[in-house]
Formats: C-alpha cells, structure tokens, sequence
C-alpha cells in the first residue's frame, strides 16, 4: 500500500545518503575511537569530522558539540548539569508547552525540592517575555524554552529571550530538536547557553543526539564515566550514528532553502487546501511564527483517534494531540495551555511534512481526508447540533 | 498504536445501527465534549417492551465507536428488563476484549443504556455524576460511581479504576481517595489489598508509630535532597498532625523555602506518613 509519511516532526526516514556514509562503521571500520592503535585511530577521525559538520549546522566550535544518545538526554543533561553547577540555586523557569523531556523533569525536579515556573502562552502559543523577565530571580539556575514547538511548530523568540536571561546572570538552555534542520541557526549570533538536537528529527538515525554547550559555561557531566567527549559524557561513542548525524547536518546545511521554499509551500498548500475544503476546521497556532513543515489543524466535534486510524488505512500517517491516542485521558497539554476549546482540542491532527514529500502526497491528503471527517461527523451526536450546544 | 481486536476494528470501520431514530421511545445520552467521549442512544420499543431497533451517535476514539456499534446490536430485540442486565463487562467481551486504557469506553456503552431505560421509564433523566460527592475534580466522578465500577470489575489499582471510569486521569490529586474506596470495598469482599509503597502504610498510627515514621520520612526521603543543594531540615516538633521544622543551610535563605516546604517536604509526609500531616516553619 502506497505510504504519504507526514509525521516527521515525530520521526524522519534516514537520508539514504546519510545511511552508505554509516554503513562502514559496523563491519569493516568498527574500532573504537579512544584506542591507541591506528585503527582506531581512524575512527576518531571520522568522528571528529562529524563534530565538524554538527557544529557548522548551528554555527558552534566543534569543541562546543557533546555527543549523546537522544535529545531527551541532552535535554536532561542540560538542566540537571546546570543545576548541580549551582547548587546555591533552587529555580527553573520552562514553560508549559516544553516537550516531555523537559516537562516531566521539571516536575520530578519539584518532587526533590526545586521550584518551578512554567510560563503560560497565549491563545496563538506565543510567550510574553516581559513575564519571562519578571520569572527569573537571583536564585534561578536555569531557563529552559524551546525553539519551536513539537505540535504547532510555533517558533519563540529564543535570541532575545537568551539576551534576557543574560542579563539576569541565568544560565540559558533551549531544547531545539524541532528547530535544527528546519531553520537557519547561528549560535555565534546568539547567546544561547545550552541547546539540544536530536538526530532522527532530521534525516539520521534514532538513538543520537547532541548537547551545544558555549564555551565557559559551567557543566557538570550527567553520564559519569569515562574520558570521552572531554570528560562531558562518559560512554563509548555510538559511531555509526555520530557519523550519521554529521553527514545529515551536511545535508540540512544543503538543504535549508528547500525547507523554506518547497517544503513551505506544500505545507501551505495542505493546510489551505483542507481549511477551505472542511467546515470547521481551525489552525493551532501563529500563522507566521512556524516551522516550515508543521501545520496542527483542529477538526471540530470529532475525535483525532478515529481520524488517524481512518487515514492509516489510506495509508497517511500523522499524529493527533487527542487525549485517546496518547494513553492519556486529557488532550494534549500544548493545545490546552494555547486555550483550545475541546470541541477542537479533541479532533486536533498534526502534520508535519520534510523534503521527501511531493506535490501527489498533498494532492493525495487532500483527496483523502475530507471524507474521513464527514464520515466520524457523521457519527458524532454535536455535529448536527453544533449551532445549538456543545455539551450534551 | 492500540492493539485493538478485529471485532474492534471491524465495528469501528463498520459502524453498526448508527444514526438516529426519529421520534424515539428512548434516549439515553451520557459523557460530553470535555470528557473527549459522549454517546447518544436512541431507542424504539414496541408495546412488550423490546427493543424493536437502536441507532447510536458517538463522539471519541475508535474502541467508543466500536462498542457502541456492538451494544446496539446485542440489545436488538432484547426486552428492557434483560437489556439493563448486560454490562460493560459483557460489551468488552463481544469485542473480544479491549485494551486497559479503553475499559471506559464499554462503561459508557452500559451508562447509555441504563439512561435510555430510564428514560422510556418515565424516570428522571439518571445523572449518574451528580449522585453522590465528587472524587475526581478533573472528570467530575463521584465516589458511588467509582465504588460501582470497582465492585463490578473486581479492580484492585487506581490505574484499575482510571482505565474504567477515567476518575484519576487528571492531577492525580484524589488518588488517596481512590485507594480508600477500593480497600472498602475489597474489605466487604473479604479480600486483603496488596496496596503499593505509597498505600501500604496502616490504617492507624499509634503516636509513637507516627513519630518515627516522619523522622524516617525525613531521613530517607527528605533530606538527602536538600543536602545535595547545600541546605538542611531540622525537625523541631510534631503536635498531632502538625509537623514543626526549620530550614537550616541554604535553604534558610532561600526564597523558595516556602515552596520546598509545601511541595517538597509536606507532599513527602503526606505520601508516606498521613493525609492530614501539614508542616510549619519555625524560626528556632
């Protein structure tokens, strides 16, 4: 069955490209990279080369770039490294649309004993910085706010927030894995202490990431062990990986017009396409302030599970915020923080395209998906009556 | 992805009897926007009181959908009296069962169907959710429901209980409560609960038990917490449930205190001690 994979900001098909380059580092190039001899010497090399390509993605000194094995753990490295850095100091400010990785440590953090202020958005996902500013306090370690957002691709002001919290002597750390890839970054224009990336978001494979770290800023390893990677994460390299997250930074490097250009506007054409032909329908999230590649759409009165277990037997692959596909019973925290009314919250899908997606994939989503959502409408008791009350 | 049985499928991709009857001799309407799921049943019953017909409207996931399609077709032609006897219970098992998390979804099938009967009955409009003292503030369940679907289901964990009524899903708050419903239960029952770390304390502390119990609290769990960030907690009293402490290190200075106090210590006591602990700060 035909596959029209939209789903990549939750995971992206490794660039055959970057699979040859990994290919040696299994069978025939398998030293490791710390040994004396010269065979793993060569490999070093190689893995070197890789922190090069990393660094110059993000516009960093390749001594900056620590190697690790997702971008949860560069994410966990991050605060929790600064937090041992500073010991004296008990707060975090984050905000309430982070991923995950951030938001459930914030909140085991707490349990130890740390105090938390998690920012709100408005109803378009976007912060208010003067409150951002007013958060941060002599006794805050750490600000932890995202480049852009895992489910409406809403991009913050990550640059003049990392100015803010300079200025009130924190230490500044910005999950990126949604950003790096999509949009051009320069961390020697910015001053951004700490920023996480994640391989598998961008063409290499799952199982590596990395942690920018800027030059004298302190750190205290989160991995203890060996000397590797400078004595900031002890492990033996996962090599194969490194190097292919290396040649996917070259490729994004090479690729970062498209993302804005042709990507940009399959993605506009697909979420214009299905705003005009589905009543009803509403986007999440800032228009302009966005990745390229994301589009989150609310279908109103139906339920994003039965939306996706529709279009995967077309064979469409997206993802929903609903409350039934995750396990959980609220619907996603990111639409509820953005003020989603649940009539929308719950028929929430998002897609999220890269540049391996055609013009036939949109065509083909929007020949698709209009009739999934008047079949579940169909079912659903609020849609004849969705003039009259929402509520049963 | 869900592991969902063909049947689940099958009726979710097949939806049975859907729609609505027109002027019904029956509605039974249950759940609502916020909840993420709600079911409209409508009935037609003929003058020996069975069910000559049944459409559903569902909105939620794909297993609401499924049972509701299955729950219409195994009431057809059923009178009112052996319609009310079937349970959640019995639509899960004609779907060949559903996942855990998706109990609930066959609870609302049995719910919509004892509203529907009512309502044919002439008796008011049953809300369920409104007898009895709400539990869980998040889905607005009360604890009769949650007593209802513990003893019918034989459920022995909070998540047990989460899975079919959905009470607890949210901030998790009224967990304690929860707990205490299911051991009342299974005590009727006859049954002892195998409770976990954070319900395995006795029913009833002696003040000495309590006593030693803060300090091993403290000790085990608070402590080396603050120790690792250069602060320190002295205990200087206990008064019945009231827990007097100082800060002491950095934590003395820190203008977070109160806040480690609330959300770090007193949640701490309250987890592994008692409900009722609250802890002070006293300058000493």
């Amino acid at each position: 069955m035909k596959t029209v994979y939209v789903d990549n900001n939750a995971t992206t098909r490794v660039d055959p490209e970057v699979f040859r380059e990994m290919e040696p580092y299994f069978c025939d190039l398998y030293g490791n990279p710390s040994s004396m001899h010269k065979f793993g010497g060569q490999v070093a090399g190689a893995v070197k080369r890789a922190r090069q390509q990393v660094a110059t993605l993000i516009g960093a000194d390749p001594s900056e770039i620590v190697f690790t094995s997702c971008g949860t753990e560069s994410d966990n490295a991050a605060i929790w490294g600064t937090l041992h850095s500073y010991p004296q100091k008990h707060h975090i400010v984050t905000t309430r649309v982070e991923h995950p990785a951030v938001l459930t440590l914030c909140n085991h953090l707490m349990k130890q004993g740390y105090s938390v202020t998690e920012l709100p958005v408005n109803h378009e996902g976007l912060l208010d910085l003067d409150q951002l500013r007013d958060a941060i306090t002599p006794y805050t370690a750490v600000v932890s706010v995202m480049w852009a957002n895992n489910e409406t691709g809403v991009i913050f002001p990550v640059e003049e927030i990392a100015e803010i919290v300079q200025e009130k002597g924190s230490v500044f750390h910005c999950d990126a894995v949604q950003a790096v890839g999509k949009i051009p970054i320069n961390m020697r224009k910015n001053r951004i202490d700490m920023l996480s990336l994640s391989g598998h978001k961008l063409h290499a494979p799952k199982g590596v990431g990395a942690l920018y770290i800027r030059k004298g800023t302190r750190f205290t390893p989160f991995f203890i062990g060996g000397h590797q990677e400078h004595n900031r994460r002890g492990g033996t390299e996962s090599v194969p990986s490194i190097i292919g997250l290396g040649k996917a930074c070259e490729l994004a490097m090479d690729h970062m017009d498209e993302e804005k250009t042709r990507v940009k506007a399959q993605r506009d054409r697909l979420e214009a396409g299905l705003l005009a032909k589905i009543p009803n329908a509403l986007l999440n999230g800032h228009r302009e302030h966005r990745l390229p590649n994301t589009s989150s759409l609310s279908f109103e009165y139906i339920e994003g599970e039965g939306i996706l277990l529709l279009m995967s037997r077309e064979g469409i692959a997206a993802s929903s915020g609903s409350a039934c596909t995750s396990g959980s019973l609220e619907p996603s925290h990111v639409l509820r923080a953005m003020g989603v009314p649940f009539t929308g919250a719950h028929g929430s899908i998002r897609f999220s395209l890269s540049r391996f997606n055609t013009d036939e994939d949109v065509d083909y989503i929007l020949e698709k998906i209009p009739p999934i959502i008047s079949r579940l409408r169909e079912l659903s008791p609020f849609w004849k009556r969705r003039d009259r009350s929402a509520v049963l | 992805m869900w592991d969902y049985s063909e049947k689940v499928m099958d009726h979710f991709l097949n939806p049975r009897n859907a729609g609505e009857i027109e002027n019904p001799d029956a509605v039974g309407e249950v759940g609502n926007m916020t909840c993420g799921d709600a079911l409209r049943l409508t009935l037609r019953v003929d003058e020996k009181e069975r069910i000559a017909d049944a459409k559903f409207q569902t909105f939620g996931c794909g297993s609401a959908i499924a049972s509701s399609s299955i729950l219409t077709e195994m009431i057809k032609g059923l009178t009112l009296e052996e319609a009310s006897k079937i349970t959640n219970k019995d639509i899960a098992q004609q779907l060949d069962g559903l996942p855990p998390e998706k109990m609930h979804c066959s609870v609302m099938g049995m719910e919509a169907l004892e509203a529907a009967i009512n309502n044919y009955r002439g008796r008011p409009v049953e809300h369920e959710e409104l007898e009895g003292t709400i539990v869980c503030k998040c889905f607005g369940v009360t604890d009769e429901k949650i007593e209802r679907v513990v003893r019918e289901n034989n459920l022995s964990t909070v998540e047990d209980v989460t899975h079919f009524c959905k009470a607890g899903g949210g901030c998790e708050e009224c967990h304690p409560q929860i707990n205490e419903i299911i051991q009342k239960v299974q005590a009727e029952k006859g049954v002892a609960v195998d409770t976990g770390t954070d319900q395995g304390r006795p029913k009833k502390l002696t003040n000495i038990q309590k006593m030693h119990l803060i300090m091993e609290t403290i000790d085990r769990e608070i402590r080396p917490g603050l120790n690792a960030d250069g602060g320190d907690i002295e205990l200087i009293d206990i008064d019945g449930d009231r827990v007097l402490v100082a800060l002491r290190g950095s934590c003395a200075e820190c203008v977070a205190s109160s806040f480690t106090l609330k959300s770090g210590v007193e949640a701490k006591l309250k987890e592994f001690v008692s409900n009722a602990i609250t802890v002070e700060e006293v300058e000493q």
